[in-house]
């Protein structure tokens, strides 16, 4: 039996799509739910939130949303590509290894094989890992919606979340890929994540650092933190900082000056804003440190 | 009265058809249904593996997965581990190794285990006991089932 204060989703439509558009024309008008993997949004359907809306879009067996490929330069990962796939593939492991590598901190076997990068996007989870390396990345988010023909719009992934569980998505759109450039030659980045134990943990603090070595700085740096604050973090300010300057002992002091006014992290179930704020500080001077002998 | 959708899909290698609540799980179909009681209900968030199961080639948290989507899939319970032969090589090394207490965790355990060494036969055992994170065991102790899992990974490539 349910606690009283919960009630099940109340779904009265359920649309198996078996193409794009499909899936859109369901969706248009606000009252559909997308279901993919089902691993965060089936832990949600009792819990009397409104996530789950009158009708069912089953989106798994559309086509157009499978797959990871590339065309020049531009990486695609279907929205419905599941983490089990980005870990495996031969493309990402040789263009872009961050990703299996944060693939491969994700969750367990049995939660990768069904969570899909579209879904860990749409969840909007402050701790979501597969968005720290795909911001680093510069990716933007494709969305699609339904009016009387496909209609199509791009959104840097970095814009995308505007709170926990919240983003730019409207109730009628659809993520249906992600797409960024391939990293150039000499793009250097790591993923650090902390949690009690060293097995299927939902971070407590999570970071992705990336850039281009170059003579004792970092090009371009890109410094992204998740569960610190509301959304995902990207610490401009301290991008901005440490942007071609030699990382010697005072710039990180500064750098970790900036980055802690730049994250908000709370005292939650899981760990305090103290501890949080450590682990920060601690991931970020080490990979700082660690870019000097690159 | 919750809306129900008709799923056909195979089960442990046979054909099936069966009226499912929209907002079911995978799991409660097995069990309910189809009186498979081998995956188990334990947590019911995707963090103990108890309900796991192979769908299409892949292991999941049959709680975690919609009933509705089952629809067209193939599936394989721990019951569908049987053949003539007898039972599956994982089963008798976890009987050998006695790497079964009480045995709640054992089905998902099992077929985590048959997942991982149908990927790759070669597992060293760190990858085995990575392998297994998403498998939760409250009484032997993971010992016993790692090296189960590495003599049964042993016999497979033998």
């Amino acid at each position: 039996m349910l606690p009283q204060n919960k009630r099940p989703a109340g779904i009265d439509e359920y649309v198996n799509a078996t193409s794009l558009a499909m899936a859109l024309e369901a969706l248009a008008d606000g009252n559909g739910t997308p279901l993919a993997g089902g691993s965060d949004l089936w832990l949600q359907k009792d819990s009397g939130n409104d996530r789950i809306r009158p009708r069912l879009v089953n989106i798994n067996r559309v086509a157009e949303l499978h797959g990871i490929s590339q065309v020049g330069q531009r990486i695609r990962i279907g929205a419905l590509v599941s983490v089990s796939e980005i870990l495996e593939s031969a493309l990402l492991k040789d263009a872009v290894p961050l990703l299996p590598a944060t693939a491969d901190r994700f969750a367990s076997i049995q939660i990768r094989n069904a969570a899909t990068i579209g879904g860990n996007i749409a969840n909007a989870s402050p701790a979501a890992d597969m968005v720290l390396p795909l911001i680093a990345l510069d990716a933007a988010v494709k969305i699609s919606s339904w009016a009387g023909k496909e209609v199509d719009r791009k959104i840097p992934l970095t814009d995308f979340f505007t709170g926990p569980g919240m983003t730019r998505l409207e109730r009628n759109e659809l993520i249906t890929a992600i797409e960024f450039e391939t990293p150039a030659a000499g793009f250097h980045a790591v993923f650090c994540k902390s949690g009690p134990r060293p097995a299927l943990e939902i971070s407590l603090v999570a970071m992705c650092l990336a850039g281009t070595p170059q003579n004792g700085t970092l090009r371009n740096p890109r410094i992204c933190f998740g569960a610190v604050g509301p959304t995902p973090i990207r610490c401009r300010s301290t991008e901005k900082l440490i942007d071609l300057r030699p990382i010697d002992d005072s710039l990180i002091a500064k750098a970790l000056a900036t980055m802690q006014s730049e994250i908000s992290p709370i005292d939650d179930i899981r760990a305090s804003k103290w501890y949080r704020a450590q682990v920060a500080r601690t991931y970020l001077e080490q990979e700082l440190m660690a870019c000097r002998s690159l | 009265m919750p809306l129900t959708v008709t799923v056909s899909f195979s089960l442990n290698g046979t054909k099936v058809t069966s009226a499912v609540d929209v907002t079911e799980s995978a799991l409660d179909l097995l069990r309910r249904n189809f009186d498979l009681a081998g995956a188990k209900l334990a947590c019911g968030e995707g963090e103990c593996g108890a309900c796991t199961v192979i769908v299409d080639g892949r292991s999941r948290n049959s709680c975690l997965m919609p009933a509705p989507d089952i629809d067209g899939r193939t599936v394989l319970t721990v019951e569908g581990l049987w053949t003539e032969q007898g039972i599956d090589p994982v089963q008798q090394a976890f009987i050998d190794e006695g790497a079964v207490q009480c045995g709640f965790c054992t089905p998902g355990m099992i077929m985590q285990a048959r997942y991982l060494i149908d990927r790759n036969p070669n597992m060293s055992e760190e990858q085995i006991a990575r392998g297994i994170e998403g498998n939760i065991c409250r009484c032997t102790g993971y010992k016993k089932i790692i090296a189960a899992v590495a003599a049964a990974s042993e016999g497979s490539t033998s």
